[in-house]
C-alpha cells in the first residue's frame, strides 16, 4: 500500500513506526517534509561524523526507523544531533551503534575499565570478565580468530552473554 | 562568585616538564541511571539530578571542600571567567536550563551538573601531573558512586549522551606549549603523531577552538576496550613524552642554529608588551607565548613563568573586565586597559 505524506499528501518515502507506552504510531513523510523534520538529514554543522555514518536508505527505498521506547528518540534524530536520549537508547539502537562505536574506538567492542561499586556482588566475575574481554578485543584486532573463539568460550563459561546484556 | 586563583591553583609553573606542559586535566563523564540524558531531559529531571548531587556528603558541613554555584543566577561575566579558567565549558556557560557547578577551594576540581552528561567531574593540575589528577578524580568518583547509581552496562561501560565517550567515560588531556615546533615548521609531525595515537588536538579553549599562541590541548579519544590505568600509562609513557620530545628537539634547533632569530622575536615580543598602548586578545596571547619560550630558554631573565601564566588568564575578556571594569567587547577602551595591565605587570 502506498502511503501519502502526513503533511502535504505527496507520495511518502520515509516511514517510521513508533511504539510508545504500548501504542503504535505510524509516520509517513515525503522527502521534503522529512528533511524539514530532520529525517535523513545530512546533519547540521555540529552533527558529528560519527552519527552521520549511519546509512540513509536510497530514495524510494522503504525503511522502518526504530525509536527508543523509553525516551522516544528516533534514529534520524540521533543521526542529526549525534547524541542519544537516555541510557535505554544503547539497547534500542544497539545494532546501529555497534559498528559506529567499534570504528570510533579503534575496534574495541567491550568495556574493560572501572566497574561501579554498586555492582559489587558481581565484582570478581566482572573483573575476570573484563580481563577476558580485553584479550578478546586484542585478538579480534589482530585477526586471531581461533584465539578469539577460545576467549569467547571462556567468557560464556562465566555466564551471561558475550555481547553484553545485563548479567 | 568564585575567588581569585591563588598560587596553589593549576596556574602555577611547576610539575614535570613545566616549560612545555602548562597543565594536566582528567575528566569523567557520568549519567544517573534511569534519568534521560540532559538534552532529552525535562527541567524537573534536570532539577532532580541537581538535587541528588547537592545531597552528597561532600557538600555538607562548614568544612566542605566543594562550593555550589547555580548557573542560572550567575552574571554573564562570571560565567565567562569560569570558562577562561577551564572550570566549565562554553556549552555549559551558554545553556539556559537548570544546571550548576561545584568548585573546590583550590579551584583544581570542578563538577559540572547538566552539561552534555549529567556529571562532568574534572581535575586540573599544573605541569605534567596526570597521575595526581587521576587520583583525585577517582576519589571524587567513589564519593559520588556511593550516593548515586550511574547508568552502566557490562558491555558498554558508563553510558554517555555521545556514544564516542562510552566505556570509561574518561578524558586525559594536557595543555602543551609548542612554539618551537611551529617556528621550525614541524607541526605536521605533531598532527601525524596525534593521528597515529588516536588523539584529539584542540586549541586553548578546548572543543571547537583554534590554537592561539601555539597552545594545544591534546587528549585521548579511545575510551572503550582499555582500562583507565592503561590509558593513563599510555598517555604518560608514550603520548606526552613523544610530543614533548618533538618540542625539545625543535627548541634545541632554534638555540643552536637560529639563535639570532629566536632572540629577535622574543625581544620584539617583550618590547611590544612593555610599550604597546592598544592590545587585542589574540595579539596579547601570541606575544605572551613568545615571551614564554624566551623565558623558558633564558633568552630573557624575567618575568617568572607564573607571571606569564597569570597574564595569559588576565588578558582574556571576562578577567580583564573584572580587573579593569571595561566591557568584554574588543573596543578601544578594552584594548587600552589590556595594554596598561600588561605593562604594569611586566615593568
Amino acid at each position: 500500500m502506498e502511503h501519502k505524506c502526513d503533511r502535504c499528501e505527496k507520495p511518502a518515502q520515509v516511514h517510521e513506526v513508533r511504539i510508545k507506552n504500548g501504542k503504535k504510531h505510524e509516520i509517513h513523510l515525503c522527502p521534503e517534509c522529512a528533511a524539514a523534520e530532520g529525517y535523513g538529514s545530512t546533519g547540521g554543522p555540529m552533527a558529528p561524523q560519527f552519527a552521520k555514518a549511519i546509512p540513509v536508505p536510497a530514495q524510494g527505498q522503504k525503511r522502518r526507523i526504530t525509536s527508543c521506547s523509553t525516551c522516544g528518540l528516533s534514529i534520524a534524530k540521533f543521526r542529526h544531533h549525534g547524541v542519544l536520549g537516555c541510557p535505554s537508547c544503547y539497547q534500542a539502537f544497539e545494532k546501529h551503534l555497534e559498528p559506529l562505536i567499534s570504528r570510533a574506538q579503534g575496534g574495541a567492542t567491550h568495556h574493560c575499565g572501572h566497574i561501579p561499586e554498586r555492582q559489587e556482588g558481581h565484582m570478581d566475575r566482572q573483573l575476570q570478565r573484563s580481563k577476558l574481554l580485553k584479550k578478546l578485543n586484542e585478538a579480534i584486532a589482530a585477526e586471531q580468530y581461533e584465539r578469539a573463539a577460545e576467549i569467547r568460550d571462556s567468557l560464556q563459561g562465566l555466564g551471561g552473554s558475550v555481547l553484553g546484556g545485563e548479567d | 562568585m568564585v575567588g581569585p586563583l591563588d598560587k596553589d591553583s593549576w596556574l602555577g609553573a611547576s610539575g614535570k616538564d613545566w616549560d612545555i606542559v602548562l597543565s594536566s586535566r582528567v575528566r569523567l563523564a557520568r549519567n544517573v541511571a534511569g534519568v534521560p540524558f540532559v538534552g532529552m531531559a525535562s527541567d524537573p529531571d534536570r532539577n532532580e539530578v541537581v538535587g541528588m548531587v547537592r545531597r552528597i556528603p561532600m557538600f555538607a558541613g562548614t568544612e566542605a571542600d566543594l562550593t555550589w554555584h547555580e548557573m542560572e543566577n550567575m552574571e554573564d561575566r562570571d560565567r565567562r571567567m569560569l570558562v577562561e579558567r577551564h572550570l566549565i565549558s562554553h556549552q555549559f556557560a551558554d545553556a539556559t536550563f537548570p544546571r550548576g557547578v561545584a568548585i573546590s577551594k583550590d579551584q583544581r576540581l570542578s563538577v559540572m551538573v547538566n552539561e552534555e552528561d549529567h556529571l562532568r567531574i574534572q581535575t586540573l593540575a599544573p605541569g605534567l601531573a596526570l597521575r595526581e589528577a587521576f587520583q583525585r578524580v577517582s576519589e571524587v568518583r567513589d564519593e559520588f558512586e556511593s550516593s548515586i547509581e550511574f547508568a552502566f552496562s557490562p558491555r558498554w561501560g558508563f553510558l554517555t549522551a555521545c556514544p564516542t565517550n562510552v566505556g570509561c567515560g574518561i578524558r586525559f588531556s594536557v595543555m602543551l606549549h609548542l612554539p618551537a615546533i611551529r617556528i621550525t615548521e614541524e607541526l605536521g609531525r605533531v598532527r601525524q603523531a596525534a593521528k597515529d595515537l588516536d588523539l584529539a588536538v584542540r586549541g586553548y579553549h578546548g572543543e571547537g577552538s583554534e590554537s592561539v599562541g601555539d597552545f594545544f590541548q591534546i587528549s585521548n579519544q579511545i575510551t572503550l576496550g582499555t582500562s583507565e590505568d592503561d590509558l593513563l600509562e599510555e598517555f604518560l609513557g608514550a603520548v606526552v613524552p613523544r610530543l614533548v620530545e618533538y618540542e625539545r628537539h625543535a627548541r634545541t634547533v632554534l638555540q643552536e642554529k637560529k639563535r639570532v632569530m629566536l632572540e629577535d622575536f622574543v625581544h620584539r615580543a617583550h618590547g611590544t608588551l612593555l610599550s604597546a598602548r592598544l592590545l587585542g586578545i589574540d595579539e596579547a596571547i601570541k606575544l605572551l607565548s613568545r615571551l614564554r619560550i624566551g623565558r623558558a630558554l633564558e633568552v630573557v631573565g624575567s618575568p617568572d613563568l607564573a607571571v606569564i601564566h597569570r597574564l595569559l588568564l588576565n588578558v582574556q575578556p571576562a578577567h580583564l573586565c573584572a580587573l579593569s571594569g571595561t566591557s568584554m567587547e574588543e573596543g578601544e577602551e578594552t584594548l587600552a586597559a589590556r595594554a596598561e595591565m600588561v605593562r604594569n605587570a611586566l615593568s
